[in-house]
C-alpha cells in the first residue's frame, strides 16, 4: 500500500502545482475513444451578479479551453493492452487539445475504466477518551482501519472516509472539535490491478506529461451525471462504455461502491459484425445509425444495406431488416444490464433509501435503452448526461463524455481522500520531532 | 491465391493521425510560453538587428547613410522659407555701426538654421558701446538686429586715457581729448567708476559753479573732492557730501568765497569747515595783520 499511498500524495502535490499554474489536462482513456480536455483555472469566480450559489453551481472556476477526442487504440476492457498504440493515441488527443487551447499542458489527470476495481468497506476505531477530536485523531482513526489483504498485485485507487461516528452519533461529516469518547469511521477503499495503473503511468510518462491524479472512471462519471439529490439520497451511475461498464453507487455524496463489468458497446458491435458477417467498422456504423433494443412492426420493413464489401458489387448487395439488427443487439445489451443488476444486488443496492439508476456513457444512446433498463434494473431509471461545464464544445457534451467531464470536476474539487489528511504520528520516521511530541503528549 | 475480399491499397488507408514523437515534442516546445515569446518577438528582432548590423558593418554604407541624412537636412534647411536674405541694424549710431556690422554674417542668402542668433547677440553685447542687443530673423528673411547703445554720463580719467562711462559704471568707449565731450563731468580716482551716481548728484548741484568745475576726484575710496579751476579744491566728507557742497555754494554766493585766494575748502569736518589760502594770500594776510609790518 505504501507505494501508491506515497505516489498518490505526490500526485496531489502535483495537482496543486498544476492548479497554481492554472492549466491542467484531463485524459479519459477509454476503450473506444480517448478524450482530452484542457482546463484553465482562473481561481474563484470573480463576477458575481447575484447572491447565492454562483453560476454553474460553483463549477465555473475552471473553463475548458481545449478539447479533443480520438479513436482509441490498444485499449481493451478499459485497460491498456498495447502500450505503443495507446501512447500514440494519447499523443494525438493531447496534441489536438493543446493546439485548440494554444497552451502547453504538463499535468494530466487521468481516469481508467477497467482494471477490475474492487470495493472494500473499512471500519476504524479510536479512543479519544473525552477529548476534542483533532486532525491528528482523524488521521489516526483512519490509520486504525483494519485493511483487508487485497493482494500484492493491486493498488488502492480511492480511499475515502465516508462516515464518522462519535460515540452514538453517526453521520458526522466533520467531527473535528467535537467531544466524545470513541471515534469510529467508515471508509470506502477501491483497489485496482497494479499492472493497469503502472501501464497508464508509463504511457503518460512516455508522452512527456506528469500524472497529477488518477481516478476511477465509474466514480467520476457518477460525479458528473448524478444530480446533487441523487448523490445525497442514494443512486447508482451505470457508465455504459465501449469496453467496460462502470458502476458506482453514491450515498450521502460519497461513493460507497464501485465495480466494472467487462462488457460494453464493443461487444455489441462485435456481435453485429459476427452475426451479419460484416467488418467491424460497418457494424459500428450500422449500430450507431440504426441500432435499438425494442423492435416494432415498422422495423421489419426498414431494410438496412450492409454492403458486403466482398468485391462482387453486382451480386453482393445484402440487406438486413432493422428488426434483425435489434434482435442481435438486444440480447447483448440485456446481458450487460443483467450483469449490472447482479453487481448492484451484490452491493446491496436495494437497501438504499432511493434507488435511482442513471445510465450514461456512449452506449446509453441506444434508442429504447431506458425502457429495457427499467425492466431489468428497476423502475427508477433515467438517462444521464454530464453536467454542462464552461467552454465545453458542443461535440463533447454527450453522455459519452461523462467520464471526461466528471474528471474535470474531480480535478476542480477533489474529495478528501485518505492521503489528503495528516500523516498519523506513528507513521513518521523514528527520529521525527513530531513523534517525540506525540510521545510526550501520550505519557503526561 | 488472391483473396476474395478487396484489400485496400496502403495509400488508401487513413493515415495514422498520431504525431511522431519528435513532432509532438516540437509542438509542445512551441507552445511553451518562453519559446513562444522568443519566436514572436525575439527572433524577428534578432533577424532585423542582424541584417541591420551586417549592413552597418560596412563603412561605405555608413558614409552613404550619413551623406543622405545630411543631404535631406540641407534640403530642408535651405528651403526658401528658411533663408535669410538681408539684415537691418537699428538703434546703432554711426560710431558703433561698423563694429556691429563686422560681427554679423557677411554672405547672404543664408539658412536661418546656420545662424546662431544667441552667439551673435552675445558677440554684439561684448562691444563696449552696446548695452544690449536683440537679434531675430524677422518676416521676409531679414536678420533684424536692434542695438541699445550705452549712454555715457561721465568721463573717467584712468591714467592717460579718458573713458566714457555710463550710469552703471561701464565704460562705453574712450576719448582722445576732454574737449570732445565738454558736457560731461570728468571724474577720477581709483574706484570712482563704482560711485558714478554720487558724482552725478554732486555735479547736478554745482549750479553757479558748474562752469568752474574741472572734475570730481574720488579720494581714498571713500569721499569726493571737487576740483575747480584756479587750482581750487573742495574736500567733501564721506557722509552727506551733497549737503556740504550746498553749504560751500551758499558761502560762495553770499561771500564770493571761491573768488578769493582760497586753495582748499575743507568740509570734511562738518563742525569746522576749514579754508586754506594760497601762499601769496597767506603772506599778504600776515603782513596786514602784523603790527610792525616786518614780522619777527
Amino acid at each position: 500500500m505504501g507505494d501508491l499511498y506515497d505516489s498518490q500524495r505526490a500526485m496531489r502535490q502535483m495537482r496543486k502545482a498544476a492548479m497554481q499554474r492554472g492549466v491542467v489536462a484531463v485524459l479519459d482513456v477509454g476503450t473506444s475513444k480517448i478524450a482530452c480536455l484542457v482546463l484553465r483555472f482562473d481561481g474563484p469566480e470573480r463576477v458575481r451578479s447575484v447572491d447565492g450559489v454562483g453560476s454553474m453551481a460553483g463549477q465555473s472556476q475552471f473553463r475548458v479551453i481545449g478539447a479533443a477526442t480520438t479513436r482509441s487504440r490498444g485499449v481493451r476492457y478499459g485497460e491498456i493492452d498495447a502500450m505503443q498504440e495507446t501512447e500514440r493515441a494519447i499523443r494525438t488527443a493531447v496534441q489536438a487539445a493543446q493546439k485548440m487551447a494554444n497552451v502547453r499542458v504538463d499535468h494530466v489527470i487521468a481516469c481508467l475504466s477497467g482494471a477490475r476495481p474492487r470495493s472494500y468497506g473499512l471500519a476504524g476505531e479510536l479512543d479519544v477518551s473525552g477529548g476534542t477530536v483533532t486532525e491528528q485523531d482523524i488521521s489516526q482513526v483512519m490509520a486504525n482501519c483494519d485493511v483487508p489483504d487485497y493482494g500484492t498485485d493491486r493498488e488502492v485507487l480511492h480511499a475515502q472516509p465516508v462516515n464518522f461516528a462519535l460515540d452514538n452519533r453517526t453521520g458526522l461529516a466533520d467531527p473535528r472539535g467535537q467531544i466524545g469518547n470513541k471515534l469510529t469511521t467508515d471508509m470506502h477503499m477501491l483497489t485496482v490491478d497494479a499492472a493497469a495503473v503502472q501501464n497508464i503511468f508509463y504511457c503518460i510518462k512516455r508522452c512527456d506529461l506528469e500524472l497529477a491524479g488518477l481516478a476511477s472512471s465509474a466514480y467520476v462519471s457518477g460525479m458528473s451525471t448524478l444530480v446533487e439529490d441523487e448523490q445525497e439520497l442514494g443512486a447508482a451511475c451505470v457508465d455504459l462504455g465501449g469496453g467496460s461498464t462502470g458502476i458506482s453507487v453514491f450515498m450521502k455524496k460519497h461513493m460507497i461502491y464501485a465495480d466494472s463489468v467487462r462488457m460494453g458497446g464493443d461487444n455489441v458491435t462485435s456481435d453485429i459484425s459476427m452475426g451479419l458477417q460484416i467488418p467491424a467498422a460497418t457494424a459500428e456504423r450500422i449500430k450507431t445509425f440504426y441500432g435499438g433494443v425494442v423492435a416494432t412492426g415498422m422495423d421489419d420493413r426498414e431494410m438496412i444495406e450492409i454492403g458486403g464489401d466482398t468485391g462482387d458489387w453486382e451480386r453482393d448487395r445484402r440487406t438486413v431488416s432493422r428488426a434483425e439488427l435489434i434482435g442481435i443487439m438486444r440480447p447483448r445489451v440485456e446481458e450487460i444490464l443483467e450483469e449490472v443488476r447482479l453487481r448492484l444486488d451484490a452491493a446491496g443496492f436495494e437497501h438504499l433509501p432511493s434507488q435511482q439508476i442513471v445510465l450514461t456513457g456512449g452506449c446509453s444512446q441506444i434508442p429504447g435503452l431506458d425502457g429495457l433498463a427499467s425492466k431489468i434494473l428497476g423502475q427508477q431509471v433515467r438517462l444521464g448526461r454530464p453536467l454542462r461545464v464552461q467552454g465545453l464544445p458542443q461535440a463533447a457534451i454527450g453522455p459519452a463524455f461523462s467520464g471526461a467531464v466528471g474528471l474535470s470536476l474531480f480535478a476542480a474539487n477533489p474529495q478528501d481522500e485518505w492521503w489528503d489528511f495528516e500523516i498519523p504520528a506513528d507513521r513518521y520516521p523514528a527520529r521525527s520531532l513530531k513523534r517525540a511530541v506525540k510521545w510526550f503528549k501520550d505519557n503526561w | 491465391m488472391r483473396s476474395l475480399i478487396r484489400r485496400r491499397a496502403m495509400a488508401d488507408l487513413p493515415h495514422d493521425p498520431a504525431p511522431t514523437k519528435w513532432g509532438y515534442r516540437y509542438q509542445r516546445l512551441m507552445l511553451t510560453p518562453g519559446v513562444r515569446a522568443a519566436m514572436r518577438i525575439g527572433l524577428p528582432v534578432l533577424l532585423v538587428s542582424m541584417v541591420a548590423g551586417a549592413w552597418f558593418a560596412k563603412p561605405e554604407n555608413r558614409a552613404m547613410l550619413e551623406a543622405q541624412i545630411a543631404q535631406a537636412v540641407r534640403g530642408f534647411q535651405e528651403r526658401p522659407q528658411f533663408m535669410v536674405q538681408s539684415m537691418t541694424v537699428t538703434g546703432a549710431d554711426d560710431a558703433i555701426l561698423p563694429a556691429v556690422t563686422a560681427l554679423l554674417p557677411k554672405d547672404y542668402p543664408q539658412s536661418s538654421f546656420d545662424l546662431d542668433l544667441l552667439a551673435i547677440r552675445a558677440r554684439i553685447e561684448t562691444l563696449d558701446a552696446v548695452r544690449s542687443a536683440s537679434v531675430r530673423v524677422g518676416p521676409g528673411g531679414v536678420l533684424q538686429v536692434a542695438v541699445t547703445p550705452r549712454d555715457p554720463v561721465a568721463l573717467w580719467r584712468d591714467g592717460p586715457v579718458l573713458r566714457l562711462i555710463d550710469a552703471e559704471g561701464v565704460q562705453s568707449g574712450t576719448l582722445a581729448t576732454r574737449g570732445d565731450r565738454p558736457d560731461l563731468p570728468l571724474i577720477a580716482g581709483d574706484g570712482a567708476e563704482r560711485h558714478i551716481q554720487e558724482a552725478l548728484d554732486l555735479y547736478a548741484r554745482a549750479g553757479p559753479l558748474r562752469d568752474r568745475v574741472r572734475g570730481l576726484v574720488w579720494m581714498g575710496e571713500r569721499r569726493w573732492d571737487i576740483v575747480l579751476d584756479r587750482n581750487q579744491r573742495i574736500l567733501l566728507p564721506s557722509d552727506g557730501p551733497v549737503a556740504a557742497f550746498d553749504r560751500v555754494i551758499a558761502l560762495d554766493l553770499a561771500q564770493d568765497m571761491l573768488e578769493r585766494d582760497v586753495t582748499i575748502v575743507d568740509m570734511r569736518n562738518a563742525d569746522r569747515p576749514t579754508l586754506r589760502m594760497n601762499e601769496d594770500a597767506a603772506a599778504a594776510l600776515r603782513r596786514v595783520t602784523t603790527p610792525n609790518g616786518t614780522g619777527n
